[in-house]
């Protein structure tokens, strides 16, 4: 389409909130991975012994979501005020 | 104890004062002073209708008996919140620029806003929405149930179906008069939002207050709570992977596309700003709502009769704790729940109802006939009441067919597989500018039919729709498409198998058929828009005006105000915009402005949906984009003729300007003629009239003295007649007058005649020739030739300047012409000269002046003339020329041949 004409290096400070865009869009990523983790502790589970207890497995994911709307938090208050400088989505 | 009667006078007091919160709030947006209506948490609080009652009280019972595997629920919406770089704010930025009522208008809107796809989009979230207003009035139901049953004020068993069905008909009354009582700009209900956050805090109060009691009031804290949960059924986390999985994406697919959802996120939503706020405290809320609900389970379960109903431990446990107060409470959160989900699903359904269904068709059905017409507000109006009121009839309708007695945690996860639907077309459309209407449409299809087929018409049970063999043993028998089996012998997880198969066709049969197909021009458009919406985008981006024709707006705005104030309306835009008439151009303010009145009219979905679908989009979009499309085409086509002219006009003047700077040449030249002839003439002139004077004023000459002055006299006369007869000749011969006068003969005889002429023979100039090359016959003027080869000779006699001068003439042929070469052993011409020689009045040297200059001039127009050409022949011993003359003159070239 058009020339792309956008700088190959910015400021700093541009910098910073590309890299917090870039945290906000891993962010679910992450708790994606965080709250599918439990699953993988059943897997010494046997109809006698069943491994794992629902207060281990609520604590846990208490203090993963409690960590996740914290970090989203913080991300949410650090990206850019106006978003236009934000770069483009990668596939378009 | 009365507790049911205080249970409702309290209930009536809250819905009072709901009501109170609404109009305060509708009030103040109106006068400009609510600020605080604006502020992200009410954002943020609005959200929380994703948690209905059936998740006030049916996570209780979900976690009762399925462990932690509730929490899904909420995991989904949390990563969506969390995640809101990705889809929130794009979803909130095109529903903002695109002035979206919708997410039927949405779908509709990106895919070349098909009203096609906007009525089907409205149909399925119209029957998944069903299921879930059947939950709200069956945990309302149960919960009045609750209370009666605690009542022993009361002996007779309440009636749950005579209860659904004033509940529903409360919940419409309600829903009608908040949802339709004041249509603000943009489809924004201050009020409403402003009831909902209020709800929001009512009911997380209320559950927190449960949670405590329960932990620290009944349990005794924290450590006996978690020792209960250890020692109860659930104390083991025994979730299956795939419901972990297939529930955790399902709620988060339903979180972005449920009607409520996409109403209060996208269509709601005050500034882009608001989704950084809500991205971490709506999952903060999410969890606040389910920290205490397993401690709730646990601790029912334990303390419960045998068969209690685990969806209301919220409700029977503070009542069994004899805390009437908080009992109370509680149902007040459940109320809370269900009302505003109710409010809010019905608004948005009856929008999409009133703006693509009906609204089209009664514009469709008046749109020749009603040029006056007051009645479109009433019939918008009229549209959205009887669609809520449909809506909740339809809830009711389901809520008897499914006997009331499912899971309320089933029901809402059939709504949530139905709108799920939602999702292939509307991530496609956000992020794939390939996907297209046809695609959608396809793709909505299949997934719908599945849903029905797998998960929406099992849930009633068997029934004459789905008998029992068909369940069992699938259609024909076939075995493999068993509706809660398909392509899978083993048995799979009801909910999860029609999301996996349902959502999993649609994407492909989306892809597949958009792919393949090719999509019209408006849905190239809008996709670019989508898609690319942060390149080309302000978050309060107008109407772009332009392709809406004025006369178009004119007349639709009359049948809607009435002809007198339409066309003041337009008149005044006219005259703002400095145009006479009553059409000015419709210019994105005007279009704006155009809708704001419009709103006053019929509200401000339906003056949008009619500006933007019946007359500006679904319609004459695509006639006026191709129409614009034509003309833009017509202009490049013009254009190019006019750059062609333009090129031509630019030859022409650059030819104009190269014969004006010959002429100026010319000019120039002419004047130095001038200037040179003068002065040439007046050399002989002032010695003729130096020598006559001498004659007649001078008594005494001799004879002899007279002798030589008058031969003077007789000299220069004869020098200026020369000059005279050379000036003469050359000006005919520039002047193309010259006749010429075509003879036959050899070289040889030109030759001769041309030294005798010269009386080159009598000087002591030595001439070397071959006769022998000299035999051609030419056909041309001979005499003209002739002239030229004296005039060449005469030139060697006068300025060779060798002592013994000698002449070299040479000739030789060539294919069509002769080459005569005149080579004289003189010192030759300077090479500087060279180039000049054959001009007027240019010599070599004014020492040896023997002529005016003009003998080579004439040579050389003579050559021209003959077709010819004479040049100066450098490199040679001494001045040397080069006569090239053709065989014939053009045109005798028959001649000769002979």
């Amino acid at each position: 389409m058009s020339l792309d004409i956008r700088p190959l290096f910015v400021a700093r400070r541009t910098y910073r909130h590309r890299r917090m865009a870039d945290a906000a869009r891993l962010l679910p990523i992450l708790g994606a991975g965080l709250f599918l983790l439990p699953l993988l502790w059943r897997s010494g589970e046997t109809p006698d012994a069943p491994g794992l207890s629902t207060v281990a497995v609520m604590i846990y994911l208490f203090a993963a979501w409690i960590f996740l709307a914290g970090v989203a938090g913080v991300i949410s208050r650090r990206l850019p005020e106006t978003e236009d400088e934000s770069p483009r989505d990668p596939e378009t | 104890m009365p507790t049911l009667n205080i249970m409702i006078l309290v209930a009536l007091l809250y819905v009072a004062l709901l009501f109170a919160v609404a109009f305060a709030a509708d009030r103040a947006a109106a006068m400009g002073r609510g600020r605080w209506l604006r502020s992200p948490w009410v954002y943020t609080l609005s959200l929380s209708i994703y948690c209905t009652a059936w998740t006030y009280y049916g996570a209780v019972g979900f976690a009762a008996r399925s462990g932690l595997e509730y929490v899904t629920i909420y995991l989904g919406p949390t990563l969506v919140m969390i995640g809101w770089w990705w889809t929130l704010r794009k979803m909130v930025r095109v529903g903002r620029s695109q002035r979206i009522t919708s997410i039927a208008d949405l779908i509709s809107s990106r895919f070349g806003k098909s009203n096609a796809l906007a009525v089907f989009v409205t149909l399925v979230a119209l029957l998944a929405t069903t299921p879930y207003i059947a939950l709200q009035l069956q945990s309302v139901t149960l919960s009045v149930a609750a209370f009666a049953d605690a009542d022993p004020t009361r002996d007779t068993a309440i009636n749950q179906q005579s209860t659904a069905f004033w509940v529903a008909a409360g919940m419409a009354l309600f829903a009608i008069l908040f949802g339709t009582r004041n249509l603000d700009a943009n489809e924004r209900h201050h009020g409403i939002v402003m009831a909902i956050a209020v709800e929001a805090v009512v009911k997380l109060f209320a559950l927190l207050a449960v949670g405590v009691f329960v932990v620290w009031g009944l349990s005794g804290g924290v450590t006996e709570t978690l020792a209960r949960i250890d020692k109860s059924a659930i104390s083991h986390f025994e979730v299956s992977g795939g419901r972990w999985v297939g529930l955790t994406l399902l709620s988060a697919a339903a979180f972005l596309c449920l009607p409520r959802m996409f109403q209060v996120m996208v269509v709601e939503n005050e500034e882009e700003r608001h989704l950084r706020t809500a991205s971490w405290a709506f999952p903060a809320y999410l969890m606040l709502m389910s920290l205490f609900v397993v401690p709730i389970a646990a601790v029912g379960l334990d303390l419960s009769p045998e068969g209690a109903n685990p969806d209301l431990f919220v409700l029977t446990l503070p009542l069994m704790g004899g805390q009437e107060g908080l009992a109370i409470l509680s149902f007040l959160g459940g109320f809370s729940s269900a009302t505003s989900m109710v409010i809010v699903a019905a608004i948005a359904v009856s929008t999409m109802v009133s703006n693509h269904v009906v609204m089209p068709v009664w514009l469709w059905l008046t749109g020749g006939a009603a040029v006056m017409s007051g009645d479109v507000r009433l019939v918008a109006m009229r549209a959205r009441r009887i669609a809520i009121a449909i809506t909740l009839f339809l809830g009711y309708l389901y809520f008897q067919l499914s006997g009331g007695g499912a899971a309320l945690a089933a029901i809402g996860l059939i709504a949530f597989v139905g709108v799920a639907q939602f999702l292939p077309p509307l991530l496609g459309g956000l992020f794939w500018r390939g996907g297209n209407r046809k695609g959608a449409l396809a793709g909505l299809s299949v997934g719908f039919a599945i849903w029905l087929y797998c998960l929406f018409l099992p849930s009633f049970g068997a029934s004459f729709l789905m008998p029992q063999s068909l369940l069992e043993n699938g259609p024909f028998g076939l075995a493999w498409l068993r509706p809660q089996a398909l392509f899978a012998p083993a048995t799979m997880d009801p909910v999860v198998h029609a999301f996996l198969w349902s959502v999993s066709f649609n994407t492909l049969a989306f892809v597949v058929v958009s792919i393949f197909s090719f999509p019209k021009p408006v849905e190239r458009l809008q996709g670019a828009q989508f898609v690319n919406v942060f390149d080309h985008s302000n978050p309060t981006a107008g109407w772009t005006g332009g392709l809406v024709q004025s006369e178009d707006l004119l007349i639709m705005t009359q049948r809607i105000m009435g002809a007198q104030e339409a066309q003041a309306l337009f008149a005044a835009a006219a005259q703002e915009q400095g145009i006479a008439g009553y059409l000015p151009e419709p210019t994105p303010d005007f279009l704006v402005t155009l809708e704001r009145a419009l709103a006053g009219s019929v509200g401000a979905a339906t003056a949008h949906a009619m500006i933007g679908q019946i007359v500006g989009g679904a319609s004459v979009s695509v006639q006026d984009l191709l129409a614009v499309a034509d003309e833009t085409a017509q202009i490049m086509e013009y254009s190019s003729q006019l750059e062609a002219k333009t090129r031509e006009q630019e030859r022409t003047a650059r030819q104009l300007r190269q014969v004006n700077e010959k002429l100026t040449q010319i000019s120039v030249q002419k004047d130095a003629f001038l200037s040179q002839i003068s002065h040439e003439l007046r050399t002989p002139m002032t010695s003729i009239r130096a020598f006559s004077e001498i004659l007649r004023d001078t008594d005494g000459l001799s004879a002899k003295e007279q002798d030589k002055y008058a031969s003077i006299i007789h000299d220069e006369a004869i020098r200026l007649t020369r000059l005279l007869d050379d000036l003469l000749d050359l000006s005919v011969l520039e002047n193309a007058q010259v006749m010429l006068n075509p003879q036959q003969g050899t070289l040889e005889t030109v030759i001769d005649r041309a030294l005798i002429s010269s009386g080159l023979s009598e000087m002591a100039v030595k001439i070397i020739r071959r006769r022998e090359q000299e035999a051609f016959v030419l056909h041309t003027d001979l005499d003209r030739l002739s002239q030229v080869f004296i005039n060449l000779m005469s030139n060697a006699a006068k300025y060779c300047s060798a002592a013994q001068p000698a002449l070299d003439i040479r000739a030789r042929q060539e294919a069509d012409h002769l080459i005569v070469d005149f080579i004289d052993n003189g010192a030759g011409i300077p090479a500087d000269q060279q180039g000049t020689i054959f001009e007027k009045f240019s010599r070599v040297s004014d020492t040896k002046a023997g002529g005016a200059g003009l003998g080579l001039a004439i040579c050389r127009e003579i050559m021209t003339r003959l077709g010819g050409s004479i040049t100066y022949l450098p490199g040679q011993q001494g001045a040397a020329f080069r006569v090239i003359i053709p065989r014939a003159l053009a045109g005798h070239a028959a001649a000769a041949a002979h």
